[in-house]
């Protein structure tokens, strides 16, 4: 299968197979006008299967986003169809409006307006919680 | 200007500051009786309490402060379908500080980022209760004469009492705790708090059903309510609701120097006769609340 390569923009590697779509909603791409390639199950060498978005243009994609979902996924960014930047990704201490918070309990549930906000408490087990009732982000 | 949320905001030092003071209060009623003249508190409590809202009042009067607020929510303007935040900004232009209670967890947070006053979270449904927990901290004081090594019993609903939760979070910033954790498998102490807690200060700690078989060991006997309102069904509430009951009988075994401890209000789970023995120290902890939270004030509005 043939995909072309890009002039100007983002490509999103080594997302686990079958993660795409779940970035593809969050980094919010469908509300992009530019050709944007999900590309499946491509095999890798070191993940066995991976899959790959490219976006024809560029673009501010949200760092913390991605460091939330997959902090092994990397970001490439081409200019004159030459890669001039490789992005590592770290889990961000924050997340805002990336998951929702779960509790029937918390305030989130009952002011709709309030932003969904998640800290880093442990790094090690990856564990976020909402700075409002500290539950787990699930 | 600062607020208080969580019981783990303030360093282990503060809190022997506000002790330090609340004692001198205790010491110097004179002194202090004047300290907030022509200040004022607001207590908006969005669901009922009487115990903690008295005491705030309480607190801020005998400072010579005056109090304003309402105390359920449908004597508010949240009935109207107010946001907590825009509640939170309203109150700052009548008010110096505020004490809120409020069912949902996280609404007395909500309001520390919109007030432009200090903002004391008085209770936000099972989550935070830190002004009970400064309560409780001057009350092993002011009893036992330290914070650190000491036995703590928890007993009841470790489950969902938030007092336990923090009292646990804050006993566990001292050196030579241990906890003895006593409840039904129902109303154990969340894993969570076993792990990230516990575990992670590595404090010695052990969990049984047998209230009586380890009531020689401790210092601290800290008992807590089966709360109905914590249950999300009657059935698994009657059943466990009288669980652990504590009588004369029961402290047969235990130290001189016990001290009983209880949030209350109490239902029936330490028996009315246990009320005479100089080691039920509730009544007495109920008064600390008053002059633990009268230091809080004058720390929050930074009064000398």
């Amino acid at each position: 299968m043939h995909i072309d390569s890009i002039k100007n923009g983002v490509v999103i590697d080594h997302i686990k197979a079958g993660k795409s779509m779940e970035i593809y909603n969050h980094l919010e791409l469908d509300k992009l006008d530019c050709t944007v390639a999900i590309i499946k199950n491509v095999s890798s060498k070191k993940m066995g299967r991976k899959d790959i978005i490219k976006v024809d243009s560029e673009m501010e994609v949200d760092l913390d986003v991605l460091g939330y979902i997959d902090p092994d996924i990397t970001v490439n960014i081409i200019k004159n169809e030459v890669l001039c930047e490789k992005k590592k990704l770290t889990l961000p201490n924050q997340i805002k409006d990336v998951v929702k918070c779960k509790n029937p309990r918390c305030i989130t549930t009952t002011e709709q307006d309030l932003p969904h906000i998640f800290k880093l408490t442990n790094a090690e087990t990856k564990t976020y919680r909402c700075i409002y009732c500290e539950s787990k982000a699930k | 200007m600062r607020s208080l949320i969580d019981i783990l905001s303030l360093t282990t030092e503060e809190i022997d500051e506000l002790i330090a003071v609340a004692e001198d209060i205790i010491a110097n009623p004179v002194k202090y009786r004047d300290k907030c003249r022509y200040k004022k508190l607001a207590t908006l409590f969005f669901e009922p309490s009487t115990r903690t809202r008295l005491s705030f009042e309480a607190a801020m009067y005998e400072l010579g402060g005056q109090v304003l607020g309402f105390s359920e929510a449908n004597s508010s303007s949240a009935a109207k379908g107010e946001s907590v935040a825009d509640t939170a900004r309203t109150v700052s232009c009548y008010a110096d500080i505020i004490a809120m209670r409020h069912p949902k967890e996280g609404a007395p947070l909500v309001a520390s980022m919109a007030a432009s006053v200090p903002i004391i979270n008085a209770g936000d449904g099972g989550h935070n209760h830190p002004t009970q927990t400064l309560t409780d901290l001057l009350t092993i004081k002011r009893e036992k004469g330290r914070l650190n090594n000491l036995t703590i019993g928890f007993c009841g609903d470790l489950k969902f009492g938030r007092t336990v939760h923090s009292l646990i979070e804050a006993m566990s910033r001292y050196t030579g705790i241990k906890v003895v954790l006593i409840s039904p498998y129902e109303l154990q102490l969340p894993g969570y708090l076993k792990k990230e807690t516990l575990d992670a200060k590595g404090i010695e700690y052990k969990e049984t059903t047998d209230l009586s078989a380890v009531m020689p060991e401790l210092d601290i006997l800290y008992m807590t309510r089966v709360q109905r309102e914590r249950f999300f069904n009657e059935e698994d509430y009657l059943r466990l609701k009288d669980s652990y009951i504590l009588t004369p009988e029961k402290l047969v075994d235990a130290k001189e120097d016990l001290a009983i401890l209880h949030p209350l209000p109490r239902v029936n789970e330490i028996h009315t006769s246990v009320d005479a023995d100089p080691r039920a120290c509730y009544f007495r902890q109920v008064l600390n609340g008053k002059f633990i939270r009268m230091a809080l004030i004058l720390k929050l509005l930074e009064v000398e």
